[in-house]
């Protein structure tokens, strides 16, 4: 029998060794299946003790390839694999495909459908910066705000699971539409839902957000300046917590964004200097306020007549070559679908820019002379998920 | 700025390097030649204020013996964006790396070589980022064989309905073999 040849720790540190000039210097794992670094990411730690010359990151220990998945599926059977892109934040990967495939159709969205995407959405963006603040939170050694936030993501869980059926991968949205109408008494439940989380924010601040000692330890950490963030295309709360005034939905508005009123939180360094990691967090749990107030103006808006589905063909088919881009703002920022149309049924090519992917690719420059303990901070502060990265 | 002025400012800077956009109605794009692109998104970037590459992408055309790279390029500071395309030899895709103008490139380009395997000359560090450095083949390629094994791993999984079948058999020769009388 032909002796097994697994690669062995020694074998893989030789070949870690070959890549990058060590010298003297210790090189630490740290990862894959470490608590702190958000799901499977390993991070190769360069270090002289306390302080890292350098850490890189090594991604794709989830890579699913579902871009080539979406190559196989047909336009209105891919939309199930969108929400694995990102499990925390599904609603915005099925509404970027959804969006994508109708400007390839030229098709057009009925105004209650648009509603109910809407709000879909903004509920995930709640649910999924709770995780980010919660964790974010816990991973520095805070432990209480954590089951807090989960606590408030139960009820949006519920809310979700009442409007689709499923409390995390969604597939809510079609192609020219959603697939279900809002349930009856569900603008008054997500009401008071609202009316119960507002307080909850102010309850949030006044336990974690202003806590000295969690100023303390964010403020002017691993500061990125708002040239850097663009350079290295970083989106959403990201970039914004840089002082960058941009949000997807303010300044390429789409779907019913142009006739809500909101405003977008932008870091200006109250703490410390713009663009640190406490901007960050401030970023989001901002972010969650204004999510309330669009949801309550889409709650007194929403139009009666229960229209879900545009007209769309029963087989997709379009021009070979056709192409489309869409862009929406997600949870985790600017997210993008590249649609390259076939000659069948299916897409000949799928490409999903993320926002946690870019995020990854400035970890390396950011690290350079920061503390370990501050790399679990910094990895939080940037909220990439795992699953988004490697898709 | 619309498409068409950014493509008028182009080729007042390049001459007749620059072609016509295509398709003309909507989201068009432009093909340049694959030698320039450094120099005119450099051009983008200091003088059309071009400071986000937003997307990279290759895209496989086995028919046209093409790769193509898409680069969707945005401005932060002017709210416009551009689409330019470089048509590249399908056996050896080349191109120059952007990595110098915008920084975003690094990981966006490590993702097109590892899953394309388009090779961007002067990338500082080009290797394999979701694919295992001793893979063999690029996944995403239209004509792209998965190997059988990685490290003895196997790649595949039998289809698990497969097991029921067999049990569905054997209880079948199970019951067979009860009925005849020995």
């Amino acid at each position: 029998m032909k002796p097994l040849e697994v690669p062995t720790m020694e074998m893989e540190n030789k070949e870690v060794l070959r890549r990058i000039e060590v010298g003297g210097d210790m090189l630490l794992n740290m990862g894959p299946q470490h608590p702190s670094t958000h799901g499977v990411i390993n991070f190769l730690v360069q270090t002289d003790g306390e302080v890292m010359k350098r850490a890189i990151p090594e991604v794709g220990y989830l890579h699913r390839s579902i871009e080539k998945i979406g190559e196989r599926c047909t336009y209105n059977g891919f939309m199930p694999y969108t929400d694995r892109v990102d499990y925390i934040a599904a609603m915005f990967a099925n509404q970027g495909w959804a969006m994508a495939v109708e400007r390839l159709l030229g098709v057009q969205v009925p105004k209650y459908a648009e509603y109910c995407r809407i709000i879909a959405c903004e509920l995930n963006r709640i649910s999924s910066h709770l995780i980010s603040v919660g964790t974010m939170s816990m991973d520095i050694g805070a432990v209480t705000p954590f089951p807090y936030a989960l606590r408030e993501r139960e009820f949006i869980n519920d809310l979700l699971e009442e409007l689709c059926g499923a409390r995390l991968t969604y597939n809510y949205m079609r192609i020219g539409g959603v697939a279900f109408e809002l349930p009856s008494g569900y603008v008054e439940k997500v009401g008071t839902f609202l009316d119960h989380f507002e307080k909850i924010l102010d309850e949030f601040n006044r336990l974690i957000t202003y806590n000295e000692i969690f100023i303390k330890r964010l403020a002017k950490l691993a500061p990125i300046p708002a040239q850097m963030a663009i350079d290295y295309c970083l989106v959403g709360p990201n970039l914004r917590a840089s002082g960058v005034n941009f949000d997807v939905r303010k300044q390429v508005p789409y779907s019913i964004y142009p006739e809500l009123h909101f405003d977008v939180p932008v870091g200006r360094g109250e703490v410390g200097v713009t663009g640190d990691s406490w901007d960050r967090f401030w970023c989001r749990v901002e972010e969650m306020r204004q999510s309330c107030r669009i949801l309550r103006q889409c709650l007194a808006q929403i139009p009666a007549d229960a229209q879900i589905m545009g007209k769309v063909p029963r087989k997709i088919k379009l021009a070979e070559g056709q192409e489309a881009y869409s862009r929406i703002e997600s949870a985790r920022g600017d997210l993008q679908y590249y649609v390259v149309a076939g000659p069948g049924e299916n897409a000949h090519r799928v490409k999903i820019r993320t926002g946690s992917f870019t995020a990854m690719g400035i970890i390396d420059a950011l690290s350079r002379g920061l503390m370990i303990a501050d790399l679990v901070a910094l990895i939080a502060s940037l909220d990439v998920v795992a699953p988004e990265i490697d898709r | 700025m619309t498409f068409e002025e950014i493509r008028e400012k182009l080729a007042a800077k390049f001459g007749e390097r620059i072609g016509a956009l295509a398709p003309a109605n909507k989201d068009s794009w432009l093909v340049v030649p694959a030698a320039d692109i450094v120099e005119i998104c450099r051009f983008m970037k200091d003088e059309l204020a071009f400071d986000c590459l937003m997307n990279l992408s290759a895209i496989d055309w086995p028919k046209r013996n093409q790769i193509e790279v898409v680069y969707h390029l945005w401005s932060y500071s002017k709210l416009h964006s551009f689409i330019l395309k470089v048509q590249l030899d399908r056996a050896k895709p080349e191109v120059a790396s952007v990595e110098p103008v915008w920084k975003a490139a690094d990981w966006l380009e490590r993702e097109q070589y590892d899953l394309l395997g388009v090779n961007f000359t002067g990338h500082p560090d080009l290797r394999r980022i979701m694919m295992p450095d001793d893979w063999v083949g690029h996944p995403l390629l239209k004509d792209y064989k998965e190997q059988a094994s990685w490290h003895n791993i196997s790649t595949t999984r039998e289809n698990s309905l497969e097991a029921y079948v067999r049990l569905d058999e054997f209880l079948k020769k199970a019951a067979e073999k009860k009925e005849q009388p020995s």
